[in-house]
């Protein structure tokens, strides 16, 4: 197959490529912000409830938390896998392993929504909603607030990156990429990365401390 | 050597980028910089003027002392949709995405954008989110003022969530932008565009890139937060919930502070273009111009707690701030003395741009050094919520970055469109709209002065005079805009043809033809001297021999 040529801004693949990383680096850069503003609240309600926090933390859905985290990590492992299967160029290898992590982040999401009902169960809602007997504290109301924005805003990204990890392996199939020059496919799985680390950062602070 | 043609022979031109290509597809589909700054001008003129329109209506009601023409409600609506339209869907986008676009690649010798379908996704994801927020304000919503204050914001009767979301939305695009300007600064530079030779525009630019890529997520997720409160009780800045609605003020602040960043640096961009062409000089001291947009950039981060001197923060994290703030007039400043000089001993034309830089550089010194004076808490206890805020900001933010949009307007002009507008027309214009913009805002100190809070469609008596005033300002201002509008309208159709390069300006982009063809340069240019030296032949770029 012959090499892509340029696109007309570019004098050449290289430079095109280094910008499409450049690009991503600055969008997640932009994304860490977003998050920064989630722990930015978390950091400044926990300060000012301290033990409430301690305890509404205490009663969250531990089992499932971990076990997500256990399933994005795989999901990451597996996208891995994917981006050495382009540079083998075996297309078809990395079409196979997006779509298996494109089933571990729907695992995760349906995991997600399983602790979700747990919560509605318990009470366990944002604000005036909120009726968990086990932390009746105005602390344990801003934590399941927090507990209920923050994962919901990365489930979003969740969702998102399930289709951008389905986009890529449909033209992974269609041998889009080639082994010597494929920044869009490394882009779009270091979206995944991106969206695990996240998740890296909210399990500890809403499960384990 | 020089790869540029400095006289490119008329018949190998290529047709410029309005006749390119033909038929509404052709515009709605383009990828080409040129024509989504185009588009994008269009589109944010519709709200500068929309946004107009609220303020002379509010401003109608304020002549006389009592309820005139509308009720509280109403007032306190049309204020929140003057400030929501004009700061959100005008000042933001204003000249980053039309003037920025069009210039930016053209200024680094670029063929476009580094990445031309955002570009185009972004002023379709503006337009999406300008339908929403407008949609939102006319379905009969928001009458919180623009900045969505809480606990008022949650538990206001009238709707918030589509206005909010639109703004969300809007931001969205604001980051394609930035992301895209930054992309293209780093990786599109032509070969021999250094980082010492980049002309100032693309400088500013640059710096406000950095402010929307890093702000807009936070305001974004502050409002999207904000409005889920309001439809949902969420409670997660309600202090009945145990919420903390100063909280919100600090994520609204971090953003919005910056924001007047984003309005300003991109105008001052603007002027440090005008200035040294018309005065026929290279600026003053290139350096202190483009590092001092780096340090409003970054000082803007640090000085957001000056909104909250009586919202119960500590008097040491006021003072902190204020000093911070202070930081931020010395980079100001130091632009200030910089454009001053570059006029000093020049050989000054005096033109209709030149002339919306003297009105920038009154309306920004004053506003600048009242600003100094709200950074002081003592002083701002006294003035904080009053008109004298209400002056203030809108000297430097909208005094500033609206002179400079019509200088850019009237600058860029012949470049965008290949024709020249009426100098007596725009001349009159530019005046009218200093003296309109004064009249306006000049009162307005006084009246916070003298105690007069804002937000407020009654007032005791004694105020009367100086609202009078201000109204009859507002309506010079409207009118006066709408002449310099109307000037440049009539030459698009009937302006003479313009040369390449009528200014005689100095810069990079005044090189390609104008209006450029649709990929700005045939073969790829090479720059080879600073870049305020495009006036010179190779032989005297030889003689002067620049370093570096
Ligand atoms: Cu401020």
């Amino acid at each position: 197959m012959p090499a892509p040529s340029p696109a007309e801004q570019f004098a050449t693949l290289e430079r095109q490529g280094a910008t499409l990383r450049f690009g991503m680096w600055l969008f997640l850069t932009s994304e860490l912000l977003l998050f920064s503003g989630f722990f930015a609240l978390y950091g400044a309600y926990r300060a000012t409830y301290s033990a409430d926090f301690q305890a509404a933390l205490h009663h969250n859905t531990l089992a499932y938390g971990s076990v997500n985290t256990y399933v994005l990590l795989t999901s990451s492992f597996t996208v891995a896998l994917s981006v050495s299967a382009i540079r083998r160029g075996a297309g078809k290898a990395a079409s196979a392993w997006l779509g298996l992590s494109a089933l571990f982040g729907l695992a995760f999401l349906v995991i997600k929504a399983a602790e979700y009902g747990v919560h509605i169960h318990e009470g366990a809602l944002p604000g005036h909603w909120y009726r968990f007997r086990e932390a009746p504290t105005l602390g344990g109301a801003r934590f399941y607030t927090l507990y209920w924005i923050t994962t919901g805003a990365h489930a979003l990204h969740v969702t998102g990156g399930i289709g951008v990890l389905l986009w890529l392996a449909w033209h992974a199939r269609r041998g889009r990429y080639l082994p010597e020059y494929h920044p869009t496919f490394e882009m779009g799985t270091l979206y995944w990365h991106f969206v695990d680390v996240m998740w890296i950062f909210i399990w500890p602070i809403f499960y384990l401390t | 050597m020089i790869a540029v043609k400095l006289e490119p022979e008329p018949m190998a031109l290529p047709p410029d980028y309005l006749h390119a290509k033909q038929g509404p597809m052709s515009w709605l589909t383009t990828t080409d910089h040129k024509r989504i700054a185009l588009m994008f001008y269009g589109a944010v003129l519709v709200m500068f003027l929309l946004g107009g329109v609220f303020a002379l209506l509010f401003r109608t009601e304020l002549l006389s002392p009592r309820r005139d023409i509308m009720d509280a409600t109403t007032y306190n609506k049309l204020f929140t949709w003057h400030g929501i339209v004009m700061v959100w869907l005008f000042l933001i986008p204003s000249i980053p995405n039309i003037f920025g676009n069009f210039i930016l690649p053209l200024q680094l010798g670029a063929r476009d954008l580094a990445f031309p379908r955002l570009n185009l996704a972004s002023f379709y994801v503006y337009l999406v989110g300008a339908t929403i927020v407008l949609s939102g304000l006319f379905a009969g919503g928001t009458d919180t003022g623009w900045t969505f204050y809480m606990p008022y914001s949650e538990n206001t009767p009238v709707t918030l969530f589509p206005v909010v979301f639109g703004i969300f939305v809007v931001g969205i695009s604001s980051i394609f932008t930035g992301l895209n300007f930054i992309a293209t600064v780093h990786m599109l530079r032509a070969e021999g565009m250094t980082w010492r030779r980049l002309p100032l525009f693309t400088w500013s630019i640059y710096a406000t890139s950095i402010i929307l890529v890093l702000a807009t997520p936070v305001l974004g997720l502050s409002l999207i937060l904000v409005g889920l409160d309001h439809v949902f009780h969420l409670g997660v800045f309600d202090p009945a919930t145990g919420g903390d609605p100063v909280l919100f003020q600090h994520l609204f602040w971090f953003y919005s502070h910056p924001a007047v960043y984003i309005m300003i640096l991109p105008a001052m961009g603007v002027i440090s273009e005008v200035v040294p062409t018309f005065a026929h000089r290279r600026p003053s001291s290139y350096a202190a111009i483009a590092l001092s947009s780096l340090g409003i950039a970054f000082g803007g981060f640090l000085a957001w707690g000056h909104h909250m001197f009586v919202a119960g923060i500590s008097t040491l994290d006021a003072g902190v701030f204020g000093i911070f703030s202070m930081f931020v007039a010395v980079f100001s400043a130091i632009k200030v003395f910089t454009w001053v000089a570059t006029l000093y001993r020049g050989d000054i034309v005096f033109s209709t741009p030149l002339l919306y830089f003297f009105g920038f550089l009154f309306l920004f010194v004053f506003g600048g050094m009242t600003g100094v004076a709200v950074a002081t808490q003592s002083l701002d206890v006294h003035w904080h919520d009053t008109y004298f805020i209400v002056a203030h900001f809108h000297f430097i933010m909208v005094g500033g970055s609206l002179t400079s949009f019509l200088a850019a307007a009237h600058y860029w002009f012949p470049k965008m469109f290949g024709r020249l507008y009426s100098e007596r027309v725009g001349l009159l214009a530019a005046s009218l709209v200093f003296m309109g913009f004064v009249l306006t805002f000049l009162p307005q100190f006084l009246l916070g002065n003298a105690g007069m809070p804002r937000r407020y469609y009654s007032y005791p008596a004694e105020y009367q005079w100086l609202h009078v005033l201000s109204t009859g300002g507002s309506y010079l201002l409207g009118s006066a805009v709408l002449l310099a509008l109307g000037n440049l309208a009539l030459a698009l159709a009937y302006g003479a043809r313009s040369e390449q390069n009528p200014w005689e300006a100095r810069t990079f982009e005044w090189l390609s033809p104008s209006p450029p063809p649709e990929h700005n340069f045939e073969s790829p240019p090479v720059i080879d001297r600073e870049p305020y030296a495009f006036d010179l032949s190779e032989e005297q770029i030889r003689a002067r021999a620049f370093p570096g």
